[in-house]
C-alpha cells in the first residue's frame, strides 16, 4: 500500500540481529496515524526464517529480495536491492536502524532515487497527516525537526534505542512477497575478504548499561576498575576523548561527538567532566551517574544522580555493594 | 594516481551558533571555523596515498568564501590543487544536494581513482555524504574504513579494513572508490612554516554551478528535499540529585536506585 511504513531489517549469517525488529514498534504506531500496515524489508540469501521473525514483532507483511548474489551484506548490492524495493511499492517512510548497515544502505538507496534522507531520528510523529522527524543538530545542544516534502518514500534512519523493542508474539503470522531482482557478480565492486571478529565483547550502542572512564580515571589501572564494575553490571565499557588519546583504551570505545552516539539505560560516568562533545554522545541516555572529585565539573548538570569524590574509593564500595545486593 | 579529498569547514562546537530561521539552516560567515575533525583523518590519508603510491591530490570544499581556509591549510600540506565550490544556488542544501555538487567537481576533475571522506561533519553530523557520493558517482562505496591495506592503480583495486560493529571486515574492492575515513586511522600532520607562507599567497580558485554543469533548481534550499521546520533547544536533563553523606550510604543509595530500574541482570 502507497502510505505503509517500512521497516529494514538487518541479519548476519542467516539469522537476523537480535535488535532488529525494534523499529517494528515505532512504525506500528506510525502506521496506526497513518491509516495503514507496517511492513519489513529484507535482503538476502535465504530470508524465510527472519520474516517469520519479522511477523512476530508486528510486520503485518515482508517484502523480500532473495538470491545468492545476497549472501553476506554488500552495501552496494543489497542498497540496489533496497532502492529496486522502494521503488516499485514507494512506501510512505521507510525506517533504518542508524547502524553502519543501515546508514550505508539508506543513504546510497536514497542517493540512487535522487533525494535526500534524514538521519539518526529520535522522535517521530504524524502530525497533519505529515511526518515529522525530529534529530539532534550541532553536538545535541539543538533539536531541529525535519519534513520531507518531495521524496516518495522518505527515508530516516533512527538512533538505536529511542523506541522501545515491541513485544513479540510467536504466533502472529503474515504475508510473504518476494521480488525475483538479482545483481551479476561481476557487476559488482566489492568482495568480502574475511571478517575478523573483535575481543570486545558488547557494542557499546547496543548495551544497555555503559561504564564509561575519562582523564580522571588516570590510566590502565583505573580502566582496569571500569571493566570490573562493568563485568558486575553486564555493562559495555566507554571513554571520553581524552582517556582514548591517552592510550588507554581503543577508539571504539569513544562516546561524544567524534565518537559512538549512545543511548543505554544507564550510563556510569567516572572522571569525566561532561564538555560539550562527550554531552552530544550521551545526554539523551536514560539514567546518568557521575562520579567526579570535582564538585562543579559540567557532568553533575547532566546527571540524574551525582557523586562528588574520588573514583578510586566511590568505584570500588559501589562494587562491593552491587556483588552483595546482586549475590554476585 | 588522481586522489581527491572532500573537506568542509565547520563552526567549533563551542561557537555560538547563528541559526537562518525560518529557513532552518546554519549561518556559517560569521562563525569560528575550524576544518571538521573527520576530516582531517582524509586529507591526511591522501598524503599518505600520494607517498606510498604518487600521484596528485585535489582537495575540494563546498561552501562560502570562509571556507577557503580550509582549503589553503590543505595547500601548506602541499596538496597539489584545490577547488571551492561555491554557488549562491548551493545555500541551504541538504546531504543529496551536497554530495551532487561534489560529484560533478570530481567528474569535471575527470579519471579520480580515489575520493577520501571524513565519516561524518560535526555540524551536519549525517554521515551519510560519503556513501551518496559513492552512488551517484557508481564508484565503490567504502565507508568507517579504519585501514587502507592497498592501492593497486594499475589494475584498478584497491583493499582496505572497515571498523564495523563486532569487527573488522577486509574489503577488496574495484577502483575508482570512495573512502569515508574514521579517527584513528593515521595521525594528521601539522602544516609547516614554509607551507603557511607559500598557501597565504594563493588565490582559492572557485567553481559555481555554471562552471560545475549543475541544474540550480535540484541544489539548495530550493532543491532539497529536507527541511527543517523547527528548531529547538533540547529541555535541560535538569540536573539530578547530587547525593551527600558517608560514602557507605551514599554508595547504598546509588546501587539501590540503580537495581530499582530492573535493567541490571
Ligand atoms: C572537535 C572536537 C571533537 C571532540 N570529540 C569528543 C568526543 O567524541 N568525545 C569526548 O569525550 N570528547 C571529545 N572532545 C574533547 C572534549 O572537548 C573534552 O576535551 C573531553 O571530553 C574531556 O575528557 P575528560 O572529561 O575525560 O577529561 P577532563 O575534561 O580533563 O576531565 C577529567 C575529569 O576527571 C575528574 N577527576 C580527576 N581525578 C579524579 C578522581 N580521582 N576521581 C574522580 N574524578 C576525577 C576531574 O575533576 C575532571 O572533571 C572533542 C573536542 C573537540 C574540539
Ligand atoms: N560542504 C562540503 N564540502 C566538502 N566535503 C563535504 C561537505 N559536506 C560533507 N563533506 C564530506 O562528507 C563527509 C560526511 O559529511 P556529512 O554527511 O555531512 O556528515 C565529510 O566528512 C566530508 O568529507
Amino acid at each position: 500500500m502507497a502510505n505503509d511504513v517500512w521497516v529494514y531489517i538487518e541479519h548476519k549469517d542467516g539469522n537476523a540481529s537480535p535488535m532488529s525488529f525494534e523499529l517494528l514498534g515505532i512504525g506500528k504506531e506510525l502506521a496506526d496515524n497513518l491509516g495503514s500496515s507496517v511492513c519489513a524489508f529484507v535482503v538476502g540469501e535465504n530470508v524465510e526464517n527472519i520474516a517469520k521473525e519479522a511477523f512476530s514483532y508486528g510486520a503485518s507483511k515482508v517484502y523480500a529480495v532473495e538470491d545468492g548474489v545476497f549472501k553476506g551484506f554488500r552495501a552496494e548490492a543489497y542498497a540496489k536491492a533496497a532502492s529496486f524495493l522502494l521503488d516499485k511499492y514507494k512506501p510512505e517512510i521507510t525506517l533504518f536502524r542508524a547502524t553502519s548497515q543501515g546508514t550505508d544502505v539508506s543513504a546510497a538507496s536514497a542517493a540512487s532515487l535522487g533525494f535526500g534522507l534524514c538521519t539518526d531520528s529520535i522522535g517521530i510523529k504524524v502530525d497533519g497527516g505529515q511526518i515529522k522527524l525530529t534529530r539532534a543538530a550541532f553536538g545535541g545542544n539543538y533539536t531541529v525537526t525535519v519534513v520531507n516534502e518531495k521524496a516518495k518514500p522518505q527515508i530516516t534512519t533512527v538512533r538505536p534505542k529511542a523506541f522501545s523493542m515491541p513485544e513479540k508474539d510467536a504466533s502472529k503470522q503474515g504475508e510473504i512477497i518476494k521480488e525475483s531482482f538479482s545483481i551479476a557478480e561481476s557487476d559488482l565492486n566489492t568482495k568480502v575478504l574475511e571478517f575478523i571478529k573483535s575481543e570486545v565483547a558488547l557494542n557499546l550502542v547496543e548495551a544497555d548499561i555503559i561504564v564509561s572512564g575519562g582523564r580522571g580515571v588516570g590510566g590502565d589501572d583505573g580502566f582496569k576498575m571500569m571493566k570490573e564494575l562493568a563485568d558486575v553490571l553486564g555493562a559495555a565499557v566507554g571513554a571520553s576523548r581524552a582517556a582514548v588519546d591517552s592510550g588507554w583504551i581503543s577508539y571504539e570505545h569513544q562516546v561524544g561527538q567524534t565518537g559512538k552516539t549512545v543511548k543505554p539505560k544507564i550510563y556510569i560516568a567516572c572522571g569525566i567532566s561532561g564538555a560539550i562533545q562527550h554531552l552530544a554522545g550521551m545526554r539523551t541516555s536514560d539514567c546518568i551517574v557521575a562520579i567526579n572529585k570535582d564538585p562543579d565539573a559540567p557532568i553533575f548538570k547532566n546527571a540524574s544522580y551525582g557523586i562528588v569524590g574520588d573514583y578510586k574509593q566511590v568505584v570500588p564500595k559501589i562494587i562491593e555493594k552491587f556483588k552483595t545486593k546482586l549475590n554476585k | 594516481m588522481k586522489i581527491v579529498t572532500c573537506i568542509k569547514q565547520v563552526p567549533d562546537t563551542e561557537a555560538e551558533i547563528k541559526w537562518d530561521i525560518p529557513k532552518g539552516t546554519l549561518k556559517r560567515d560569521g562563525m569560528d571555523p575550524i576544518i571538521n575533525p573527520f576530516d582531517e583523518f582524509a586529507l591526511e590519508e591522501a598524503l599518505l596515498t600520494r607517498e606510498n603510491y604518487d600521484g596528485d591530490i585535489i582537495a575540494i570544499s563546498m561552501g562560502p568564501e570562509k571556507a577557503s581556509d580550509v582549503l589553503r591549510n590543505a595547500l601548506a600540506l602541499t596538496v597539489n590543487e584545490v577547488h571551492r565550490l561555491t554557488d549562491e544556488a548551493f545555500a541551504g542544501s541538504d546531504t543529496y544536494a551536497t554530495a551532487c555538487v561534489l560529484a560533478s567537481a570530481i567528474k569535471k576533475i575527470g579519471d579520480v581513482d580515489v575520493v577520501f571522506c571524513g565519516k561524518q561533519s560535526t555540524d551536519g553530523n549525517t554521515g551519510v555524504v560519503g556513501a551518496e557520493l559513492a552512488a551517484i558517482l557508481g564508484y565503490s562505496q567504502l565507508t568507517y574504513v579504519s585501514k587502507v591495506r592497498q592501492i593497486d592503480a594499475a589494475n584498478k583495486k584497491i583493499v582496505i579494513e572497515r571498523a564495523i560493529e563486532g569487527g573488522i571486515e577486509v574489503i577488496e574492492a574495484k577502483l575508482p572508490a570512495v573512502v569515508s575515513v574514521i579517527k584513528g586511522i593515521n595521525e594528521p600532520r601539522l602544516p609547516n612554516l614554509m607551507g603557511i607562507r607559500k598557501a597565504a599567497k594563493i588565490e582559492i580558485p572557485a567553481w559555481n554551478a555554471d562552471d560545475l554543469g549543475i541544474d540550480k533548481a535540484k541544489v539548495g534550499y530550493e532543491g532539497a528535499s529536507t527541511k527543517v521546520v523547527e528548531i529547538a533547544v533540547p529541555p535541560p536533563r535538569g540536573a539530578g540529585e547530587i547525593l551527600k553523606g558517608e560514602l557507605e550510604d551514599i554508595a547504598n543509595i546509588v546501587t539501590d536506585k540503580l537495581i530499582d530500574l530492573k535493567v541490571i541482570k
